[in-house]
């Protein structure tokens, strides 16, 4: 580990997240406790309780739907609104999540990548954001904990200037409670980066308007169509904001995609978040070993970059998507996006693809695991979905018991019980 | 507060309004430059109760707050009939968020003003008897038990009317809706446990709770004005008739509202804290036919196969109240006066 | 702002959707007959004058009375109130005390000396009115503002007919009397007095009248049989009150027996209290609940000390007693002999069992038509004589003063038309304004305040007047406990009520107006009007 820069803190990644937050000066923080985002807004309220951050008001709320729904509230009277949340509690809150985001109200909401029950499991993937790809609001994934601080930033800057709400994603645990050397950007250069909030609409007794009309056939459509062009201008503001960052602050964090020893890759692995890191050591070693792989990260998941996930696979043969998550019954969530930005490469062919899903429910991801996909691929023996590590025993097994009884029980427990796994070895963190 | 009764005798307190009132003593609504928070054009049905309660509330909450005031609204029957696009019949800040989380986004406006130093902005968050008792009950528990700033008031019109007159937590025993059919014989709602969302609100200790009807301007008034005199969280519980979900006239809303009032069916009251401070008598009791009969949701009851034990748990419903409410004036319980 | 499309809108934008469209009755103002206005033989608009007086508008309550009735004191003292027997609040708690504000109004006017300005055109045409009693004032009063220049002649030393010889003074006192007469008078009536009208037919060629008046009243005390010996004395109560009059009040005895049942025989026994009578009596055949007299003259004369023999004939008058004979009722209500007598010792016998008209003035005018002993008169309160107009006692009627008014009123407002030689169309009378058209749960609970009375033991002394007056506060109270039945009377129930704001309120005693663009004919302002004055009619298709 490299020695803390003078501006570096050896600090949690939840705690600089809460502090990079702070330095945003949101007006209202909405709080309801999930692991694994919950030091967030622990440390929040620490921050606000203080004085430290002021004039804010942090609200504990009841439930993750009112969590939601108190940001939409409080961006919808012309406040900034932040509040964070994970797993069960996004998808306790998600018909607030789809209004913030119908609403255009731009709310900046952190979540902490977990699995999504049953089998309840509070550890780390992507089921959990991935099921709101849909909700109109905009997705970017951190690679680190100090990309997950950057983005904070740079999505409040988003939202205001596109009215619309932001989730920055950030894999739980792995980011959220690794302690590492950060910068928490500077004050001055925060504010210099994010101007006061002037909300597209706002409630206001001198200038009343009726916000959230019922619409009907004769213009949801439209309604619909300009969200997407929002999010379409999105993609240049994204790539834009990103830049001003760097300009601001001397470090690369968001955009789009980046790419990742990819100029003569003939395979390309692509994913989001941190396990990023965990790739490109492999790749690294692959490389010395002569083999042409290269990475690209996306960054921005909602809106998808086509055209530069496109040009970033525009010279690869094969293309490995690393998922953790997927679409129960079809594969890979973000195959299928990625698979459409390399239709159109214009060269008239097209690379083959590969889906690898991997740390489901926090289950590790190591390089050996990653290099035998790497190398089956490479050497196109790879099947199009690969559950990576997949014991295959505990499956067949319980693929007999469930063949051999109409009334087998419970698949989890039965599993459990086939690994001689007993509650208490399950790990002692819980929800 | 229940409204001081005004000394005078020709309509008293009980009409809108009066031209020999001098101005101070006239209600909101006699007002001929009132607000009309809620204006022409709307989409309510003809004689709706909770059109006529929302501007009657909102209103006065306009006036009391020198129309300092943002307004946050469940889903339903208020939300749609008032904001369909292209228009709205609102004339304040008004916003709709979902159906359950009407108090939270109160919440969350009140927070925002709060840190933006805008206290002379009041809020007020407002849903049907669906929105708050049943689905956005836990929003308003969590509101009340932090006593945000708000001013949350329940239209209650007993059913879900927007969606086809359905059962609610508020549904009354023996009605009839679209989920508790006039059939088999318990026909109509169950009679169960009651869900009294004022008397919860109450076990929150929150700093004011309220019932009023629609029949009597003047109390309602002067508890939204009452209310609005007072910081954090409270509450005020409407009753509407609903003419379509009742089965009654477009012109009899008012007339049920009274007649739900001075029945004992519903109680009228004020607390502050816990505890209640004011109780609006009966001034005319009426047996609880004369209020039931009026309604297709009860004319099971009175039909072909009449059903007067119904009626008879129904009275002891209302009789109940009366006793522990304390709804009748000393004498008219000693007379046990029933006028017909 | 710019605002996101479609789920922002801009408040107000509702008043675009004209839901006018929706409905299928619409409900509009009207203008019922209260009963009050129906039952008033003088046709006095009673709703509208309380309605000014509520506001302590009180000399436009009173203006408002004068068109209909020159007499607001007297009536306010003399009247049987048939209104207030009509008034809808005595199906809530009490009537309205209609009478008491009516002369706190009239009282009013005297004590600060309004007067009604004469402001017609001079007709040139000249019109004779015979009787100085209620009608032939009121008929003067009405003519003279009509520009008819009038006369009245009276056959008694002052004017007021029966008001000053037949209502006694502690019902009517006569400086309230004189000042009613005198204000019609100021107003440029000639009155003669003691002049006879022999031949009217001849007075109205000799003055050279174009019209006549007629209203001599009823004056001649009937007679009736009854066996006596010569020494009895037996009187009429006519008389007995006109005497009273005089300037030597009439001693009639220590013991007086009256006999009949009408107001005039409680009014007589009550005068003779008051003239030292210790024991008066009234003998009457039937019961109480059957006296023509109303029942409140009943109370305060037994409040007095009057006795009342009910049941009861004068079968023979002697010198000291009279012989009476108990009845009883048949199934049909009328009286029978039972055969059982009883003495009364009395020193005199008072007949009060009604009065004719002296109709002698008539007789030389051949079509004027005398039917049981009173003059016949059409709609117009014309007889069969152009030009001869007839009211009050002499025609066939209720025989009170204020009826009396009312013929008068009607044939001033003829007799104009007749001298213009055109016609007037009385109003035609809207839909009565009855019970259940009110929704009575808006008025205030407030008991009736009634005026103070004299105590019995000082009222047996004096003519002073019974009844006092109301107070301006409780006349105030008493005009609010109005219901207004059938008029708008602006308690903003409409505007309140109406969930589409489709009601506007145009101010102050201008009322509200329904903006059917919007109103969806929920018909709620009709159910919540206390007056019942918004009714419903079909929408036109």
């Amino acid at each position: 580990m490299s020695t803390p820069s003078p501006d570096q803190r050896q600090i949690e990644g939840s705690r600089g997240v809460a502090e990079t937050v702070a330095r945003c000066r949101p007006e209202v923080i909405c709080a309801y406790p999930i692991s694994p985002q919950t030091h967030i807004v622990e440390a929040l309220s620490a921050l606000v309780k203080s004085g430290e951050l002021t004039p804010c008001e942090y609200v504990n709320v009841e439930s993750e739907f009112a969590a939601m729904s108190a940001a939409i509230g409080a961006s919808v009277t012309g406040s900034r609104a932040y509040t964070a949340t994970a797993s069960q509690g996004l998808l306790y809150m998600v018909e607030a999540v789809y209004n913030a985001a119908g609403l255009g109200l731009p709310i900046v909401m952190t979540v902490a990548n977990r699995a999504i029950g049953a089998p309840i499991n509070i550890w780390n993937d992507h089921s959990d954001s991935m099921s709101q790809r849909d909700s109109g609001w905009i997705q970017l994934y951190a690679e680190d904990n100090q990309e997950a601080l950057d983005l904070h930033v740079q999505a409040f800057r988003l939202a205001e200037e596109l009215s619309v709400p932001v989730m920055v994603c950030m894999d739980g645990f792995i980011l959220t409670h690794a302690y590492e050397p950060l910068a928490v950007p500077d004050q001055e250069k925060v504010d210099a980066f994010l101007p006061r909030f002037l909300p597209r609409q706002v409630l206001d007794p001198g200038d009343p308007i009726s916000i959230g009309a019922m619409v009907g056939p004769e213009a949801f459509t439209e309604v619909r169509y300009l969200a997407h062009l929002k999010q379409l201008r999105a993609l240049d503001l994204i790539a834009e904001v990103s830049r001003e960052f760097r300009d601001t602050f001397g470090r690369d964090s968001g955009g789009l995609v980046r790419s990742y020893r990819c100029a003569d890759a003939d395979t390309v692995v692509v994913a989001l978040g941190s396990v990023l890191g965990t790739i490109k050591d492999t790749v690294d070693e692959m490389r010395t070993e002569g083999e042409r792989i290269g990475v690209v990260g996306i960054t921005s998941f909602r809106p998808f970059p086509f055209e530069a996930v496109s040009r970033a696979l525009a010279v690869a043969n094969r293309v490995v998507v690393v998922e953790r998550a997927f679409s129960v019954g079809v594969g890979g969530i973000v195959t299928s996006d990625v698979r459409a930005s390399t239709a159109n490469l214009g060269t008239g062919r097209r690379p083959r693809e590969y889906t690898v899903v991997a740390g489901l429910g926090g289950r590790p991801i190591s390089k050996a695991s990653l290099r035998r996909v790497f190398t089956d691929a490479i050497a196109d023996r790879l099947e199009p979905l690969t559950f990576m590590d997949l014991d295959q025993d505990l499956v067949n097994g319980e693929l007999r018991r469930i063949g051999a009884s109409p009334r087998s029980g419970p698949t989890a427990e039965n599993l459990l019980h086939e690994l001689r796994v007993n509650a208490r070895q399950i790990p002692e963190r819980s929800t | 507060m229940v409204a001081q009764p005004i000394k005078f005798y020709q309509t008293g307190s009980f009409a809108v309004g009066n031209r020999l009132l001098p101005p101070e003593q006239r209600s909101v609504q006699a007002a001929p430059d009132r607000a009309n928070a809620l204006t022409c054009g709307h989409r309510a049905c003809q004689g709706c109760g909770e059109a006529l309660g929302a501007r009657y509330v909102v209103d006065a909450a306009l006036r009391a707050s020198g129309r300092q005031l943002i307004a946050v609204n469940a889903t339903g029957c208020l939300e749609v009939f008032s904001t369909p696009y292209p228009e709205t019949a609102w004339q304040l800040p008004w916003m709709h968020s979902l159906f359950a989380n009407a108090p939270a986004v109160a919440t969350g406006v009140a927070a925002a003003l709060r840190a933006q130093g805008r206290t002379d902005v009041r809020v007020l968050g407002q849903g049907g008897d669906g929105g708050t008792v049943d689905i956005g009950f836990a929003c308003l528990s969590g509101m009340f038990e932090r006593n945000d700033d708000v001013l949350y008031v329940c239209y209650d019109n007993e059913a879900y009317m927007n969606t086809g007159v359905q059962r609610s937590g508020a549904t009354p025993p023996a009605a009839r809706t679209a989920t508790t059919q006039a059939v088999g014989p318990e026909p109509g709602n169950v009679f169960g446990q009651g869900k009294n969302v004022p008397l919860i609100a109450m076990a929150h200790e929150i700093p004011y709770v309220a019932t009023a009807t629609v029949a009597e301007l003047r109390d309602l008034e002067a508890k939204v004005e009452y209310a609005m005199s007072l910081q954090g969280a409270r509450y005020l519980h409407v009753l509407v008739p609903c003419p379509l979900g009742w089965g009654s006239s477009s012109a009899d809303t008012i007339r049920l509202a009274r007649l739900a009032k001075e029945s004992g069916l519903f109680p009228v009251f004020e607390a502050e804290r816990g505890v209640i401070t004011g109780v609006s008598k009966i001034r005319r009791r009426v047996p609880v036919d004369d209020y039931l009969r009026l309604q297709g949701r009860y004319a099971h009851l009175f039909g072909a196969e009449p059903r007067p034990d119904v009626v008879a748990r129904l009275q002891g419903c209302a009789d109940r109240n009366i006793q522990r409410f304390g709804l009748l004036d000393d004498e008219m319980e000693e007379s046990g006066e029933v006028r017909q | 702002m710019d605002r996101p499309f479609a789920i922002t809108l801009g408040v107000g934008s509702s008043l675009a959707n004209k839901t006018g469209s929706w409905r299928t009755e619409r409900p509009v103002y009207t203008n019922l007959l209260p009963p009050c206005v129906n039952a008033c033989p003088a046709g006095e608009q009673i709703q509208q004058w309380l309605y000014q007086a509520e506001d302590g508008g009180y000399e436009r309550a009173w203006r408002q009375i004068m068109a209909d009735n020159p007499f607001p004191a007297i009536m306010g003292r003399v009247c049987y109130r048939p209104c207030e027997t009509a008034c809808n609040r005595g199906q809530l708690d009490e009537s309205v005390g209609i009478n008491s504000v009516e002369r706190f109004l009239g009282d009013e006017a005297i004590r600060h000396g309004w007067t009604v300005p004469v402001t017609a055109h001079k007709t040139g045409k000249r019109v004779l009115v015979v009787g100085a009693g209620p009608a032939g004032l009121a008929a003067a009063y009405h003519l003279i503002l009509l520009g008819h220049d009038v006369t009245i002649r009276d056959q008694g030393a002052a004017a007021g007919g029966m008001m000053r010889y037949g209502i006694p003074e502690y019902r009517l006192g006569r400086a309230v009397l004189d000042a009613e007469i005198q204000r019609i008078l100021d107003m440029g009536v000639t009155l003669e007095l003691e002049s006879r009208v022999g031949d009217v037919a001849e007075a109205m060629r000799a003055g050279g009248f174009d019209a006549v008046f007629l209203g001599v009243g009823a004056h001649i005390g009937q007679r009736t049989y009854i066996p006596a010996g010569d020494s009895a004395r037996i009187l009429d109560a006519v008389t007995v009150l006109r005497e009273t009059q005089g300037d030597t009040r009439p001693f009639l005895g220590r013991r007086v027996a009256v006999y009949g049942g009408g107001n005039t025989a409680l009014d007589v026994a009550r005068t003779a209290k008051r003239l030292g009578t210790s024991d008066p009596v009234v003998v009457y055949r039937r019961t109480r609940d059957r006296m023509p007299a109303h029942d409140f003259e009943v109370a305060e004369a037994i409040e007095e000390g009057v006795r009342m023999n009910w049941l009861s004939t004068v079968a023979h008058a002697g010198e000291q007693s009279i012989t009476i004979e108990r009845m009883e009722l048949d199934d049909a209500g009328f009286p029978q002999p039972t055969g059982e007598f009883e003495e009364l010792d009395v020193d005199a016998l008072v007949l009060a069992i009604g009065q004719v008209s002296d109709l002698a003035l008539v007789e030389g005018a051949g079509d004027v038509e005398v039917s049981d002993a009173t003059v016949v008169v059409d709609d117009h309160m014309m007889t069969g004589h152009p030009g001869i107009f007839a009211g009050g006692d002499m025609v066939r009627s209720d025989r009170t003063v204020t009826a009396a008014v009312g013929h008068a009123k009607r044939a001033a407002r003829h007799m104009d038309a007749w001298l213009r030689s055109g016609s007037y169309d009385e109003p035609a009378q809207p839909e009565l304004a009855s019970y259940d058209k009110l929704n009575t749960w808006y008025y205030s609970d407030a008991p009736k305040q009634h005026r103070p009375k004299l105590d019995a033991a000082r009222r047996v002394s004096t003519f002073d007047e019974v009844v006092s007056g109301l107070d301006e506060a409780t006349a105030l109270f008493e005009a609010r406990r109005c219901l207004s039945c059938g008029n708008c009377f602006e308690c903003d129930n409409c505007y309140g009520v109406c969930p589409d704001n489709a009601i506007t309120k145009l101010g102050p005693g201008l009322g509200y107006e329904i903006d059917y663009d919007y109103c969806k004919g929920c018909d709620l302002c009709v159910a919540e009007c206390p007056a019942g004055a918004i009714s419903t009619v079909p929408e036109q298709s």
